[in-house]
C-alpha cells in the first residue's frame, strides 16, 4: 500500500506546509521549510543538526508555534498552540523519552489522561474507572498491531527497551486519526529490537495510518520509508525515493556536499 | 491482577504491624485486648489523618514539613473562635479548617506557579504558621471548649471492653475515601502519574500543575480534620500541638511504603505506618521500658523501611 | 520590578537600623540586662519575660531577651548569649536548656565581666554561673510527695509517676522529691536518675506535653488499672493525665499531683482536677534577676551562691500535718493567664 511514487495517481495529501520561517533569537531554525505528507505512506524526515528538521517536527506536532508560513491538515488550514491541540486534531506523537509512567502498568499508560469511565452513577457521580475496558482495549490494539507482550496489567519498566518502544508506538497508534510522528524510535535499541519495532511501524502504517519518522539511523530510513524528506539549512531540500537513489548520495545531498539538481530525475520523489 | 502477590514494600510494613503484635502480646497479656487495640487506635488517630494529607503530597514527589504546625494552628482558631469570638461549634470549625485549607493553597500556589521545592516552601510556612499560633493564642492554652468539638473524642461501646471513639471511626472512613479515589478514578491515578513521570504525564495532556495544586489543598483540608480530632481528644486547644507530629506523619508515610521519589505507595500503608508507631510506643509503656528505646525502634524501622523498598524495587527490574 | 525594589528595600532596612542604633545609643547609659529562657512559647518563660521586662521597665533597665528554639537547643542559646553581650549586656540571666553544655559559653562571658546568673534550673557544675535564683525542685517534689501520703492514708497505693524525659535534672529532682516526701527510698537531690519503687507501678515519659501526657496515661492505665495515685511533672501534664482518667471512668478514685503553680493548674486545683501543686515563681526569679543586675552595673557587686525564689503547697483540701496553702492564695500568687 505505498504510496506510488514514480508515476500516475499519487495518493491524496494529508498534511502539508509551506514556508514555515522560526526564529530563536538570531539563529533562524527554519527558512522558508516546505512540507507534504501523502496517505498511506511512511515519511522519513532526515538532515544534519541544525538542519531544522526538529524544528519542522515541532511546529507539525504543536510543540512550537511558527513564526510564518502555512500548515494544512486534511486540506483545512490549522492553528497548534500546543501539543493538546495536535492531539485534538487526530495527531500522536511518539516522543524520543517515551513519554511513559515506568511504575504504571501498560494498559494504564495507555490511557493516561484519556482514561474510560463506567458507565452511569459510577461513572458520572463516583467517576469510576473502567479498568476492565481499558485492559480490554489495550489488549484488542496490541494484538491488532501484533505486539508480543503477554500482560498487560504489568509495569512499563519492567519491559525492555524495545517493548516500551512498542508501547509508546502502540498508544500513539491506538489514538491517532490522521497522522504519526515519531522522534527516533530505533535509537538505544539492539538490532533484534529495532526490527521489531520497524515491524511495527509497517503495521501502523498498513492500518491506514501515516507515519512521519525522524532517524540518524539511515539502514533503517532506507528499510521503511516509502519517501525521505531531507533538510537543510531550514529548507527542504530535496524529496527522495530510496528505492531508486543510494544511501551514500542521500547523505551527500543531507551534508551539501552534493546539489540536488546533480541527482537522476528518478531518484526524486 | 488476579493471582499477583503485592510486592514486598506493600506487604512490609504490614507483616512489621503483626510482628510487633504478636511480640508484644506475648510480653504482656493486656496488650491484645480490644480496650488496648482501641486506645491505640485513638492514640494514632491524629496523625492517622495527617498523613493522609501527606501521603498525597509524597506520592507526587513532594514533600510538607508544615502539617503539624498548620494544624495545631486550626486548633487555636477554632478553639478561640468558639471560646472568645462565641461562634457556633459547627462555624467555629470551618473556620479552623479554612485556615488550613488556605495554608494548603499558599504552598501549592509556591510549588506550583513559583516553582520552589516543597521542602523549602513548607519549611518556610512550618515556621510561619508556629509563629503566627503562638502569637494568636499567646502561647496559652485554650480551655472550656464546647462539648460539640469534642464529640469525636467521645466513644461507644463495642462490646465488652473495647471502646472506640467517633474519631477512629471517621479517620477510617476517610482512609478508605482515600484509597478509593487514589485507585479507582482518574484524578487519583494522574496523582500517582504526577509523581512517577511529571514530564511525561504533562505530554499527555494532563494539567499536572492543577494535580498538584489540588494535592497541597486537600492536604490542608485533611490537616483541618486532624486538629478537629487534636481538640476532641485532649479537650483543649493547644499550641503546642504538632510539634512532633510532623515528622511523625512522614514516618508514618515511609513506615507504610510510599517511596519519597513519588508514583508509588498505598495509603493504606501509613495507617500501618502510623499503627506501627502507636504499638511500639504502647507496647513499650506496658513493657515498662523508657520511652527513649520506643525513639529508637521508630528509627530503625524507617531505615528498614525505605531500604527494603529500595531493594524489592531492585529485585523486580 | 525584582531589580528596583531590592535598593529600596535596603535603604528602608538601613534607615531603621541606623534609628534602632541611635535610640539605643541614647539608652547607653541604661544597664542592659540579657535574658535567655529555653524555649519562647512555654508559659512559664513567657511569665518570665513578662516579669523581667516589667521590673527592667520599673527600675530603669534595658531588657534584650532570646531563647533556644525548643527545649534542649544549646547552640541557640550560645549564640543568643553572645549577641547579647556584643550589643552590651553585663548581666545574663539564663535558664539552660543543657545544664553542661552551656558551661563553656558562660566561662567565656564571665570571663570578660559579665555577670551571669541561673534562673529555674542550675548548670552542671553549679559553680558555672555567679549565681542561681530558681525554685528547689526537689522540695516542690518532697511537699507533694507529703501530701499525697496522707490524701491517700488508709487504701495500699498505686502510683504511676508521668515525667519528663529521661536524663533531665529537674525531671529527677521533682520524681526523687515526691519519692522521699512519700517516705519512700530514693535518690538525693544531685542526682538525675529517676528513683524506682515497689509502689510505683508505671513510669511513663510525658516531655511536658498534655497531649502526651493523656497518651502515656492511657497506657499505663492499660498496665496497671488500679492506681490510685498520679504523680505529674507539671499541670498541662495532670491535664492530660486527668483526661485519661476521666475517660476510663476513674477520674474520682485517683489523685493527682503536680508542680508549677500557673494560674490554669490553680484553676484545676480549684476544680478538682489536681489535689495539690507546688507553686513555683518565675516572676520573682526574673526581677530577682534585673535586679541583681542592676546592683552589679551600679556598684560591680556580684551575688554568689543559691537562692531559694520558694516554692508553697497550694492545695484545695487541706490534710493533717502538712502546711498547704489555699486556692485563692495560689490564684493571688499565680503565673499565666488569670
Amino acid at each position: 500500500m505505498a504510496a506510488d511514487t514514480a508515476t500516475g495517481t499519487q495518493a491524496p495529501l494529508v498534511m502539508e506546509a509551506r514556508g514555515l520561517v522560526k526564529r530563536y533569537g538570531q539563529v533562524v531554525a527554519l527558512d522558508g521549510a516546505d512540507f507534504e505528507l501523502r496517505a498511506g505512506e511512511i515519511l522519513a524526515v532526515i538532515g544534519d543538526n541544525g538542519a531544522g528538521k526538529s524544528s519542522l517536527i515541532k511546529a507539525l506536532s504543536g510543540a512550537t508555534i511558527p513564526d510564518e508560513g502555512e500548515i494544512k491538515l486534511d486540506g483545512k488550514t490549522i492553528h497548534f498552540k500546543s501539543p493538546i491541540d495536535a492531539r485534538r486534531a487526530g495527531i500522536e506523537t511518539v516522543y524520543q523519552d517515551l513519554a511513559v509512567a515506568p511504575a504504571m502498568s501498560i494498559a494504564e499508560n495507555l490511557f493516561l489522561g484519556r482514561e474510560l469511565r463506567r458507565p452511569g452513577f459510577l461513572g458520572s457521580v463516583l467517576r469510576m474507572l473502567d479498568k476492565k475496558k481499558m485492559l480490554e482495549e489495550s489488549i484488542t490494539r496490541m494484538n491488532e498491531l501484533k505486539v508480543g507482550i503477554r500482560s498487560m496489567t504489568q509495569a512499563v519498566e519492567t519491559l525492555s527497551g524495545g517493548q516500551r518502544q512498542c508501547v509508546a508506538v502502540g498508544r500513539a497508534a491506538a489514538f491517532a486519526q490522521h497522522v504519526v510522528i515519531m522522534d527516533e524510535p530505533t535509537a538505544a535499541l539492539g538490532v533484534k529490537e529495532g526490527n521489531m519495532v520497524l515491524e511495527l511501524i509497517r503495521r501502523v502504517r498498513d492500518k491506514g495510518l501515516p507515519v512521519i519518522l525522524i532517524s540518524h539511523n539511515m539502514p533503517h530510513v532506507f528499510e521503511i520509508a516509502d519517501r525521505i524528506h531531507i533538510a537543510r539549512l531550514g529548507k527542504r531540500a530535496a524529496v527522495v525515493n530510496p528505492k531508486k537513489i543510494s544511501m551514500s548520495d542521500t547523505v551527500a545531498v543531507m551534508t551539501g556536499a552534493k546539489r540536488v539538481d546533480e541527482l537522476p530525475a528518478d531518484c526524486l520523489a | 491482577m488476579k493471582g499477583r502477590l503485592p510486592p514486598l514494600a506493600t506487604l512490609g510494613p504490614f507483616i512489621a504491624l503483626l510482628l510487633a503484635c504478636g511480640f508484644f502480646a506475648t510480653q504482656n497479656e493486656r496488650f491484645l485486648t480490644g480496650g488496648n487495640l482501641s486506645l491505640v487506635l485513638q492514640q494514632v488517630m491524629v496523625v492517622g489523618v495527617i498523613a493522609i494529607g501527606q501521603t498525597l503530597i509524597i506520592l507526587t514527589a513532594g514533600i510538607d514539613l508544615s502539617c503539624g504546625m498548620v494544624m495545631a494552628l486550626g486548633g487555636i482558631v477554632m478553639t478561640k473562635f468558639a471560646t472568645e469570638l462565641g461562634l457556633p461549634p459547627l462555624l467555629a470549625v470551618l473556620c479552623g479548617i479554612g485556615v488550613t485549607t488556605l495554608f494548603g493553597l499558599v504552598n501549592g500556589l509556591l510549588v506550583t506557579r513559583i516553582k520552589l521545592p516543597p521542602f523549602i516552601v513548607t519549611l518556610g510556612t512550618l515556621n510561619i504558621a508556629f509563629a503566627i499560633t503562638q502569637l494568636y493564642s499567646n502561647s496559652q492554652t485554650v480551655t472550656d471548649v464546647p462539648e460539640a468539638m469534642t464529640m469525636l473524642g467521645n466513644t461507644f461501646a463495642l462490646g465488652g471492653t473495647t471502646n472506640v471513639a467517633y474519631g477512629v471511626v471517621l479517620m477510617l472512613a476517610l482512609y478508605g475515601l482515600a484509597w478509593f479515589a487514589l485507585r479507582e478514578t482518574a484524578s487519583g491515578r494522574h496523582v500517582y502519574a504526577v509523581g512517577n513521570s511529571p514530564e511525561a504525564t504533562r505530554l499527555t495532556g494532563i494539567p499536572t500543575q492543577r494535580v498538584l495544586l489540588g494535592v497541597y489543598v486537600l492536604a490542608g483540608v485533611f490537616y483541618g480534620i486532624a486538629s478537629l480530632l487534636s481538640v476532641a481528644r485532649t479537650g483543649v486547644g493547644d499550641p503546642n500541638a504538632g510539634q512532633t507530629e510532623n515528622l511523625d506523619a512522614i514516618t508514618a508515610v515511609v513506615l507504610g511504603g510510599t517511596s519519597l521519589f513519588g508514583g508509588r505507595g498505598v495509603i493504606l500503608g501509613s495507617l500501618v505506618g502510623a499503627l506501627i508507631v502507636g504499638v511500639f510506643r504502647n507496647g513499650l509503656t506496658l513493657m515498662g521500658v523508657s520511652s527513649i528505646y520506643q525513639v529508637l525502634v521508630t528509627g530503625v524501622l524507617v531505615i528498614l523501611a525505605v531500604a527494603t523498598d529500595q531493594l524489592s524495587r531492585k529485585g523486580a527490574r | 520590578m525584582r531589580l528596583k525594589t531590592l535598593p529600596i528595600l535596603s535603604s528602608i532596612a538601613a534607615a531603621a537600623l541606623f534609628a534602632a542604633g541611635t535610640a539605643s545609643v541614647h539608652a547607653a547609659d541604661q544597664p542592659i540586662i540579657g535574658l535567655i529562657t529555653k524555649t519562647e512559647t512555654n508559659p512559664f518563660f513567657v511569665k518570665m519575660k513578662e516579669g523581667a521586662n516589667e521590673a527592667a521597665k520599673a527600675k530603669g533597665a534595658k531588657l534584650l531577651s532570646g531563647a533556644g528554639k525548643a527545649d534542649g537547643d544549646n547552640a541557640g542559646q550560645v549564640t543568643a548569649m553572645e549577641n547579647m553581650i556584643a550589643a552590651g549586656a553585663k548581666t545574663i540571666l539564663i535558664t539552660p536548656s543543657d545544664s553542661k553544655a552551656i558551661v563553656p559559653a558562660i566561662k567565656k562571658a564571665r570571663d570578660k565581666g559579665v555577670l551571669v546568673i541561673a534562673l529555674d534550673s542550675p548548670t552542671d557544675p553549679t559553680e558555672g554561673t555567679d549565681a542561681l535564683f530558681a525554685t528547689d525542685n526537689y522540695q516542690a517534689g518532697v511537699l507533694i510527695g507529703q501530701y499525697a501520703k496522707v490524701a491517700t492514708a488508709g487504701k495500699p497505693v498505686k502510683i504511676v509517676t508521668l515525667d519528663l524525659f529521661p536524663g533531665h535534672p529537674v525531671g529527677a529532682q521533682r520524681h526523687n522529691g515526691f519519692l522521699k516526701g512519700f517516705g519512700l527510698a530514693a535518690p538525693d537531690a544531685k542526682s538525675n536518675e529517676l528513683g524506682k519503687a515497689a509502689e510505683v507501678v508505671c513510669m511513663a515519659d510525658s516531655y511536658g506535653d498534655q497531649a502526651k501526657a493523656q497518651t502515656a496515661m492511657e497506657n499505663c492505665l492499660q498496665k496497671s488499672p488500679e492506681v490510685t495515685l498520679v504523680y505529674t511533672i507539671n499541670e498541662p501534664a495532670a491535664a492530660g493525665a486527668y483526661k485519661a482518667l476521666k475517660s476510663a471512668g476513674k477520674e474520682k478514685g485517683v489523685t493527682i499531683v503536680s508542680v508549677d503553680g500557673g494560674c490554669q493548674g490553680i484553676k484545676d486545683v480549684g476544680a478538682g482536677i489536681i489535689a495539690a501543686t507546688s507553686q513555683q515563681y518565675p516572676l520573682k526569679m526574673a526581677a530577682m534577676g534585673v535586679e541583681a543586675g542592676i546592683e552589679y552595673a551600679k556598684t560591680g557587686k556580684k551575688p554568689s551562691g543559691y537562692t531559694d525564689t520558694g516554692v508553697t503547697l497550694i492545695a484545695a483540701k487541706p490534710v493533717a500535718g502538712v502546711d498547704s496553702k489555699d486556692v485563692k492564695t495560689g490564684t493571688d500568687l499565680c503565673w499565666g493567664k488569670k
